[in-house]
């Protein structure tokens, strides 16, 4: 070290150590990028191994996950599935499995992929290819389709979700409107009438989600489509500056414009736009298929018990078209005990599994036989309307950095939403930029 | 950084002792016991700040195979040497976004947030922490519970603030019920600037407040006496007297609130939400890059912060004279050999001070 000043030297050292901590902190979130699991090694894999294995899915709220294990389980004395929660945020879970796939934990077998997921776990190998001879004989066709990726299998689905449209039958019935609307034309014309002649400030229109995360780029596909538009074409191609899907951006855009969806609804997610329909301030809301049984709580939290029921969720020009929600259970690339795994997959997609898994955690089922089961319509009222959603549900982009898509999306809507950008030039924008990230 | 700490320590005892021909306390027998003894802590401090710095440095360095096999869909494994391609790309504007200052880069974007938000706040803070510490340093009934009372936010974890803040927010949250009209604070708008920076100067004036009170209590009574005798009025007092010399201990702080909020990423990824550009910081562009498997942009990312922080913190030692470590007294100790005057009684530390403040 040179004579520099003592007390300067110090206080230089002391002040580069107080920086160095926070290029450390950052640095371990970018740091460790061992390189991601070889997509191209062409080595097939071994179905036959068995021995435990871990499934990595999000915190089991219900507590259903633990039920399912352990049914498993007892009936598999050869390798035992052990449950390894994780948060309860999507973003998070998806971090913790990428990570694990870069160091090859081979104890993680199972994992829950997001319906989203699927191009980017499947290009970049953090999932296993399904075997050829996997059977999805029953399961809904969207579901399929959404774990399928260049033609290959990637995961078995295991839960779907469609949009519904929950509305006040007590009030619609008051006002003298015969059924749900089907448009937003016609859902507009059924508020202004209720509005009118409730004179309740408090009561708002219509919502869905609009704060700017995963659920606006649900509710701005749904808009562009229930236009007629698309945001990435049959080839592949995005296509989203046309005048079909400015048509569903201007809607929502007016709506936000002339209070039929609340200001703040462009803070809300899915609780905040479930708390404001339970407690009996909107006319309608855009929401899954879970919020019936919030709705119908008898416990003094809901307003709406035995006032509200689904439709389908109206379109902007002729029906609507909702966003395929729901999960996938895929194979881990680096699992160790990939028949154990494959077995658990098999499981879960079973009637009996799907059926209690439906019972005890109100998550629509991927076999299309159950929609109609006696128990539970019985217990689920909507689940027909809900086949109806999903059956003519779209998936939203298939893209492998999927979030630089959906991020995309989202500035687009978002901006044209709170009234900063016109829509045409929002989705001109979005399809520039669409075009660099989806080739 | 061994002889930053070992120096003002071992400095006093080698000057009186007739050894002054020895130019480096490190020469001499206590110099080799200091290391030995500071060993272990090197080894902590090089395994867990010293190699994750420098494989975040090899990393930005690097960028992850993104093309797709146009037959399978599939992605070649590795990573790929780009040289300094990372941080030169920050000046191509690949990455437009809308913010407060226009579209720009969203690299510039939060770049000028951090900036803004830790101007604002770091003032904000000043003010308020120093009104604070006058306050408490007044002798009343209750003192004590006022000082732990301050404390309060500051011991709450900032995630944990960030949710607080973000239900009082809501569009129907408490703050709009007070202010009787709705401001839509979380949607990503120029009221969300002011909620961080509510939320933070909420939770961290207290900070500065405590040291400045710790800094209050070394100025010794018989100089506001002497003033009242002048015929000083409070404001000159304070001006001329209790500013002056709480300078050493606020400048400390104000510099430690600095780097802190420099490196800020719990208040807006908490409280607002990701992909907000108006509120969007570094740390928290270079999480959300890391997220999308960018390791490499992330860690260029990460160490423009790291430089900045550097930067930020040599100014106020050069310009400001922060004394970090207290070897001002050292300084002082040698003047007083000259016959200078000096108040009575050393002040304490900063460090010594933030030690006792947490």
């Amino acid at each position: 070290m040179t004579f520099v000043r003592p007390a300067r030297r110090v206080l230089i050292a002391a002040a580069s150590m107080s920086a160095l901590f926070v290029a450390a902190a950052c640095g371990g979130g970018g740091g460790g990028g061992a390189p991601a699991g070889g997509g191209t090694s062409a080595a097939a894999a071994d179905f036959t191994k068995q021995g435990d294995t871990e499934w990595w899915t999000g915190k089991d709220l219900s507590g259903n996950n633990k039920n399912l294990v352990d049914q498993f389980n007892a009936q598999h004395p050869n390798g035992k599935v052990i449950l390894h929660e994780l948060p309860n945020q999507a973003d998070q879970q998806r971090q913790q499995m990428i990570q694990n796939t870069q160091i090859k934990n081979p104890k993680m077998g199972i994992l829950e992929m997001d319906v989203v997921w699927t191009a980017e776990f499947a290009a970049k190998g953090y999932a296993e290819a399904m075997p050829p001879d996997t059977s999805t004989e029953g399961m809904l066709k969207a579901t399929v389709d959404a774990a399928t990726y260049f033609g290959k299998l990637y995961g078995l689905p295991s839960t779907s979700d469609g949009g519904l449209l929950y509305y006040r039958k007590d009030l619609l019935d008051k006002y003298g409107i015969a059924a749900a609307p089907t448009t937003f034309d016609e859902m507009k014309a059924a508020c202004d009438k209720i509005q009118a002649g409730e004179k309740n400030d408090k009561l708002g229109c219509y919502a869905g989600q609009f704060d700017k995360y995963e659920g606006l780029t649900v509710n701005f596909d749904e808009a562009v489509h229930g236009a007629g538009g698309v945001i990435v074409g049959d080839d592949g191609k995005p296509n989203v500056a046309t005048p079909e899907a400015t048509k569903g951006l201007q809607t929502l855009t007016d709506w936000f414009k002339d209070g039929h969806i609340p200001a703040a609804a462009i803070t809300w997610q899915e609780p905040q736009s479930q708390v404001a329909f339970t407690k009996g301030n909107l006319i309608f809301l855009r929401n899954w298929g879970y919020v019936y049984a919030l709705n119908q709580k008898k416990d003094g939290s809901s307003a709406v018990v035995g006032k509200f029921d689904v439709a389908p969720l109206p379109g902007i020009i002729g029906p609507g078209v909702s966003s395929l929600g729901g999960h996938t259970k895929a194979i881990a690339k680096y699992a160790e005990n990939k028949g154990t795994a494959l077995d658990f997959l098999k499981f879960i997609s079973s009637p009996e599994a799907q059926k209690s898994n439906t019972l005890a955690t109100s998550q629509s089922p991927v076999l299309e036989s159950l929609y109609s089961d006696p128990d539970l319509v019985k217990k689920y009222p909507f689940l027909p309307t809900q086949l109806k959603s999903i059956q003519t549900a779209k998936p939203r982009p298939k893209a492998v950095e999927y979030g630089d898509v959906t991020l995309a999306i989202q500035d687009a809507a978002y901006g044209a939403l709170q009234g900063q950008t016109q829509p045409d030039a929002a989705l001109q924008a979005l399809q520039a930029k669409l075009q660099t990230l989806i080739k | 950084m061994a002889t930053a700490t070992a120096e003002p320590r071992s400095l006093p005892a080698t000057e009186g002792d007739g050894h002054k021909h020895k130019k480096n306390a490190l020469s001499d027998g206590q110099g080799r016991l200091a290391w030995m003894l500071l060993a272990p802590t090197l080894i902590v401090i090089f395994v867990v700040a010293g190699i994750p710095v420098a494989m975040s440095i090899r990393e930005s360095f690097f960028q992850t195979n993104s093309g797709v096999d146009p037959t399978t869909g599939l992605i070649a494994a590795g990573d790929k040497f780009v040289g300094l391609q990372n941080f030169t790309d920050i000046f191509k504007g690949q990455n437009p976004v809308t913010g407060s200052y226009g579209t720009m880069d969203r690299f510039w974007n939060a770049f000028l947030n951090t900036t803004f938000i830790t101007i604002v706040c770091v003032i904000l803070e000043t003010i308020i922490g120093v009104a604070m510490a006058l306050i408490m340093a007044k002798a009343f009934r209750g003192r004590g519970v006022v000082r732990a009372g301050i404390l309060v936010p500051w011991a709450i974890p900032t995630i944990v603030s960030a949710l607080m803040w973000k239900l009082i927010f809501d569009a129907n949250g408490v703050m709009n019920k007070i202010i009787g009209k709705q401001i839509l604070w979380l949607a990503d708008s120029g009221a969300s600037f002011w909620a961080i920076v509510i939320a933070d100067t909420w939770k961290t004036a207290a900070f500065i407040g405590l040291l400045t009170l710790a800094g209050l209590g070394t100025i010794p009574a018989e100089v506001y006496e002497a003033a009242k005798v002048d015929g000083a009025t409070t404001w000159q007092q304070f001006v001329r007297i209790t500013l002056p010399m709480v300078k050493p201990t606020l400048v400390v702080a104000v510099l430690f609130r600095t780097l802190d909020t420099l490196r800020m990423f719990d208040l807006p990824y908490g409280m607002i939400g990701a992909g907000k550009y108006r509120v969007e910081t570094l740390s928290v562009f270079s999480y959300q890059e890391a997220a999308q498997s960018r390791y490499g942009p992330a860690a260029a990312y990460a160490i423009i912060l790291f430089i900045y922080v550097l930067v930020v913190a040599y100014l106020f030692v050069r310009i400001l004279g922060a004394d970090v470590i207290g070897d001002a007294d050292v300084a002082k100790k040698k003047k007083k050999k000259k016959g200078d005057e000096e108040p009575a009684g050393p002040p304490a530390t900063a460090l010594e001070m933030a030690g006792g403040a947490h």
